[in-house]
This record gives C-alpha cells, sequence and structure tokens, in this order.
C-alpha cells in the first residue's frame, strides 16, 4: 500500500482571486472548528452559574474556582463553623468558603495525571524499542513470511478494544495485573507496537544500506552498525514515531474505562466522572479538559511533517 | 575510525567466510530472529492468546462475573443467537448509518477543504495546522465535552443553531431525542475526523505532477473537464485509502459515542462496541459477547481485506 508522491508542483499557478476565496474559506472552517475548543478553555475559567447560564457568556468574571474544584475536593460546613475558621491564606480556599465551603484535601486529579504519565511514557519506551528492532530486521534481513508477519502485526490494530479487553480482563485478573500501571504499559505497548514497526520501517528503509556496509567493512559488527550508523539516522522517524504512540496512549480509554478503576486509572477515564453538588461541575471538568490536551496542542505542532505519515501507518508520505 | 577496528575489518574480509561470521559476532539470521522476537511475544500474549482464549469462551455459557460457576459446552449456540438476535441487528443498523453519514461527510467536506488548501493561499500551513488540532484529541474528552456544548437549552451548540436559523434553542435536545441524537454523533465524528480525510486528499492532489495539467492545457480541456479526467481519478486511491482507514475505526467505534450519548436515548446511537460492551462488562454474558467479538472481528478483517483489494485494483488501473 505504498502510494509514491512526486513533491514536484506550482506551475499551473492558481489565478491571485481564487487564491482568496480559499483561503478565505479555509480560514472560517478553521475558526468554525476551534470554536468547540476555545469554548471548553474560557469554561474553566467561569463559576458554575455562568457556566450554563443563557444566552451563553462569551464576558464574564474570571474565576478560579473551575481549578480548584478540579484539584481540591471539599466538604460543606455551617456559616458558624466557617466564621470560627482562621483566615483563608489560599486562593482555592477563599473560593471555597465563597460557598460555605471548606478544603478538605486534594482531589484524585494529580495522581491519575501521573497515572496517564507513566503509563504514556512506559508504554511508548517499549513499543518503540521493539518497534525499531523489528522494523530493522524486517527492512534488512530476509525474514521468512516477512509479508505475512507485517500484515499479521498491522491486523492486530484492527481489533475492536472492547473484543480484545474481555479475555484480557479475565487474564489480568488471573495474573494480578488488573488495575496496575504494568498491566496497562503492557497492554498499550502491545497495541502501539504495530504502529512502531510499520512506521519505523518507513523511516528505517529510506536510510541507504550502504552506510552499514561501509561501517561493516570498517571492521563494526552488526549489531555496532545498527547502534552507531542506523539508530543516529533514524533519529527524526523514533521521536516521530514515540510521539504518535505517546498520543495514542495518553488518548486511550476504552481500556483504560474497563480494566482500571483506582491505583492505575488515567486521566480519560477520570475527568468524565468529576462531579459536583447537584451534577457535572462543567468549569471543573473543563479545567481537566484543558490541562489534558495541552500536551497534545503542542505534540500537534511539533509533529506537523510527518503527521499524514503517522496516521496512515507509513502508506502516505509527504 | 580507529586503527584497530580498521585492521579487524581487513582480518575480517581476509578470512574465510564462516570465521568471518564468528568473529564479526551474531549472525544476520540470529539478529533477525532476536530483534523480531520481542514484538511476536509481546503480540503473542497480549493479541493471539486472548484472541484464542476468546474463541474458546465463545463456545461456552462463562460468565466473568460468576468464575466458580459451573461452565458449559454449548456449541455454536451462542453464535446463532447473536446472529439471529434483533437488538444485534439494530446495532448494526446504527452502525451502519453512522459509518454511511460520516464517511460521506468527511469524505465530501474533507476533499473540498484539501482542494481548497491546494491553492497555497498566504498562511495556509497556519491554518492547516489549527484545522488538524481536533483529530489529535482523546475522543473521550471530546465525547465529554461536546456533551456539554449539545446541553439542551443551554449548551452553545442550541445557541448556535437557534442564532442561525432562529429556531427557538429550547425547542430541540441533540442527545435527547431519539430522531437527533443519532445526528449528535455524526456531527462530533465528522467535526474530528474531517482534518483526517483532508490531509490525505491533500497528499493525493500534491502527488499528480504538473505536466499533467499543462499538458491538459495545451489540448485546450475546460478547468471542469480537467477535474473530472485528471484531478479525480489520481486522487481516488487516496479518497479509497482514508475511507479504509476511517471504515475500520468507525466500525469499532466506542469510546466518544460512549461518553457523549452512551448509546441513548434507548438504542438510538447503540453502536456495535457499545452493545458489546453492555453484554460483555455489564451483563457479564461472556460466551454470548465473545461470540459477537469474534463475529465483528472477523466482519471487520474480512472487509478491509476486500477492500485492499479493491484499493489495489483502482491503484493498477
Amino acid at each position: 500500500m505504498q502510494l509514491g508522491i512526486s513533491t514536484a508542483h506550482s506551475v499551473v499557478e492558481p489565478s491571485a482571486q481564487s487564491r482568496w476565496i480559499a483561503g478565505v474559506l479555509v480560514a472560517l472552517y478553521a475558526l468554525i472548528t476551534i470554536v468547540p475548543l476555545a469554548w471548553i478553555v474560557l469554561t474553566g475559567f467561569k463559576t458554575p452559574p455562568d457556566s450554563i447560564s443563557y444566552p451563553p457568556k462569551i464576558l464574564f468574571t474570571p474565576s478560579a474556582e473551575g481549578y480548584c474544584n478540579l484539584f481540591t475536593t471539599r466538604s460543606r460546613q455551617t456559616p458558624e463553623y466557617i466564621a470560627a475558621l482562621p483566615p483563608a491564606t489560599e486562593t482555592c480556599d477563599k473560593v471555597a468558603r465563597n460557598a460555605n465551603m471548606v478544603v478538605a484535601g486534594p482531589s484524585n486529579f494529580v495522581p491519575r495525571f501521573v497515572n496517564s504519565l507513566i503509563i504514556a511514557f512506559g508504554s511508548t519506551v517499549l513499543s518503540v524499542g521493539f518497534g525499531v528492532m523489528a522494523a530493522y530486521a524486517f527492512s534488512r534481513f530476509k525474514v521468512p513470511l516477512k509479508d505475512d508477519l507485517l500484515f499479521f502485526i498491522l491486523s492486530t490494530r484492527m481489533m475492536p478494544p472492547i473484543a480484545v479487553a474481555i479475555p484480557i480482563y479475565l487474564m489480568y485478573r488471573e495474573l494480578g495485573l488488573s488495575d496496575t500501571r504494568l498491566g496497562m504499559i503492557l497492554l498499550y505497548s502491545a497495541v502501539n507496537v504495530s504502529l512502531a514497526v510499520w512506521l519505523l520501517k518507513g523511516f528505517i528503509d529510506e536510510i541507504p544500506r550502504e552506510y552499514e556496509e561501509a561501517a561493516m567493512v570498517d571492521g563494526y559488527t552488526r549489531l555496532q552498525a545498527f547502534r552507531k550508523v542506523v539508530l543516529p539516522q533514524a533519529t527524526t522517524g523514533i521521536v516521530a514515531t514515540a510521539i504518535f504512540c505517546l498520543i495514542f496512549a495518553w488518548n486511550e480509554y476504552a481500556f483504560a474505562v474497563l480494566l482500571t478503576s483506582g491505583a492505575a486509572q488515567t486521566a480519560p477515564p477520570f475527568i468524565p466522572i468529576i462531579i459536583g453538588e447537584g451534577g457535572q461541575d462543567w468549569p471543573a471538568v473543563a479545567a481537566g479538559t484543558t490541562l489534558f490536551l495541552i500536551p497534545i496542542l503542542v505534540f500537534t505542532i511539533l509533529l506537523r511533517k510527518h503527521l499524514l505519515r503517522g496516521i496512515t501507518f507509513g502508506a502516505v508520505r509527504k | 575510525m580507529s586503527i584497530p577496528s580498521k585492521l579487524a575489518g581487513r582480518a575480517a574480509q581476509a578470512t574465510p567466510p564462516v570465521l568471518a561470521t564468528r568473529m564479526r559476532g551474531l549472525s544476520d539470521r540470529t539478529i533477525a530472529w532476536a530483534f523480531v522476537g520481542p514484538t511476536m511475544l509481546l503480540l503473542l500474549a497480549i493479541n493471539i492468546f486472548p484472541l484464542i482464549w476468546t474463541i474458546k469462551l465463545s463456545f461456552t455459557n462463562y460468565r466473568a462475573n460468576r468464575p466458580n460457576a459451573n461452565v458449559l459446552d454449548v456449541g455454536i449456540d451462542n453464535y446463532v443467537s447473536v446472529l439471529t438476535d434483533p437488538d444485534i441487528w439494530i446495532a448494526m443498523q446504527a452502525t451502519a448509518h453512522f459509518l454511511f453519514w460520516t464517511i460521506l461527510l468527511q469524505t465530501l467536506i474533507g476533499f473540498t477543504l484539501a482542494w481548497l488548501v491546494d491553492r497555497k493561499f498566504r498562511g495556509h500551513g497556519f491554518w492547516t495546522t489549527m484545522i488538524l488540532i481536533p483529530m489529535m484529541l482523546s475522543p473521550a474528552v471530546v465525547g465529554n465535552f461536546w456533551a456539554f456544548l449539545y446541553q439542551p437549552q443551554t449548551g452553545l451548540f442550541n445557541y448556535a443553531v437557534s442564532f442561525l436559523t432562529g429556531v427557538p434553542a429550547s425547542s430541540f435536545e441533540m442527545i435527547g431525542s431519539v430522531r437527533l441524537a443519532p445526528w449528535s454523533i455524526i456531527i462530533v465524528d465528522t467535526w474530528m475526523w474531517t482534518p483526517y480525510v483532508m490531509l490525505i486528499c491533500l497528499a493525493g492532489l500534491r502527488s499528480i505532477p504538473d505536466y499533467i495539467y499543462e499538458a491538459a492545457e495545451v489540448d485546450r480541456a475546460s478547468t471542469w473537464r480537467q477535474f473530472w479526467s485528471i484531478t479525480l481519478p489520481m486522487v481516488l486511491p487516496f479518497i479509497m485509502l482514508a475511507v479504509l482507514f476511517r471504515g475500520i475505526e468507525n466500525f469499532k467505534m466506542f469510546d466518544m459515542v460512549n461518553l457523549l450519548t452512551s448509546g441513548g436515548p434507548g438504542s438510538a446511537t447503540e453502536l456495535a462496541s457499545i452493545t458489546l460492551k453492555r453484554e460483555a462488562f455489564e451483563k457479564w454474558r461472556t460466551g454470548y459477547s465473545s461470540a459477537f467479538a469474534i463475529i465483528l472481528f472477523v466482519a471487520v478483517f474480512g472487509l478491509a481485506n476486500i477492500y485492499v483489494k479493491a484499493l489495489n485494483h483502482v491503484k493498477n488501473r
């Protein structure tokens, strides 16, 4: 499924007018597409009543309540109890006392965020490590049944996650891996390794074999040539692949919600269940969503040039 | 390179092959196996072994919430009851509706956007990156915050619709009504994944060499004619690739819909994966849901195979 692309372009130039119209239409689409996101970021700074007022408020007094509610748990107290307390020093204390509450302690958001980080990085290291080795072997050696193995590796990605989760749930229960970070790291590595092998094979295919052969003539062993010649040459590809694996593991929800509930729960299943008094606490949910999405925005911009390749398993290259 | 290692290289060249291999460390064959091994072991342990286990379970009446109960071999009963269950067929219809409209809308809008971006107006890089953002986000988090945008009466979506069309914002509910809920998930999926199709179509458009258009200009082919005879046929393999990937992904769709509508109201947006989750992790009919999982896997695998064949056929035409 390799579609070759030539980069030659630009003789039959579109007219200045058609360019201008195209530019306006695309910018308009981009702005509409970004409104929902911008709205979530704004909602994170609203008070709960502001967040559900009608008509929707674009101008409002910013409040720290969303972020405070995200990071703390609070308990309701009588006004007399609050009046008897020493004056509040921290912002979140003040916000809570205005609503007749006191901060009871930190919420689970930080531990869930940390779980997300550990599981995402752990699984990325494993899948990229395994992936780069397998990709090198597939790229350079005559592996028996090479095409079948590559297709098999890709096909593991086609399984619906819920279908995989049924036996994994049973297996992890037997092995004591349920709701553990190790279990999630292994699971995400297995899901990501197919992407890593396919992407990295594409990147390694592009490194001329002559480099390693020259190094081997100079006395390097195959492994030394791999370590000292191929790996440095493939750095860009490895980084791009690692970011794709990170994003997948960071965003994953289906396995996380079915297989974790406490100790190893990641952020995606946690954010939607942030409940305030009388329903979902939307400013807190929006604040959590914003913090959760920021790393993705940074990575998307970094990955710009390799996006196409990543999302098509290396089938389309630019 | 140090002199000793150069000498070693020469020595390796001068020695007979068997000895050379030993001097130069592990043989290629050993390295190949050692390098492919870890990946294969991981996939065998986390994918293939569970798959075999699922197949085994699909012939039993096992229930995961009663691990000590007697497990009976029920033959193909589970498969028969999945295929004759009207609820399953309702879910398959909902999935087909979702697949058809998301793919149609995303292809149309995505191709149009790609065609516009290909005009290379000033700032096209910036706007393209901005358009691409939604597809990188977590589908679960997206589903969750769209539930907020779709809130009845006060949601931003209802406000925008009433602002643009004059329909009162409180007169309709996107995720609360049986009629509109299927469209609410189609809108979110289209918002999220149109950039994906756009990006692939853009690669297709940029792959068309200019000399073909120049030749068409010389032959005085109209712009319309150029579009139908050059642009579209040459981008078609790319569009089909995008449709293949979107088709597989949306056939498996779970996270976004689970958080947006959780299959409701009633079973209006209950896609195959949502039904599977209910059967497996709420009703705990493990044997039955294993059979359903196998059927789904065979379906997606079979469709993908047929589609890849068609894709190669178009490419080689």
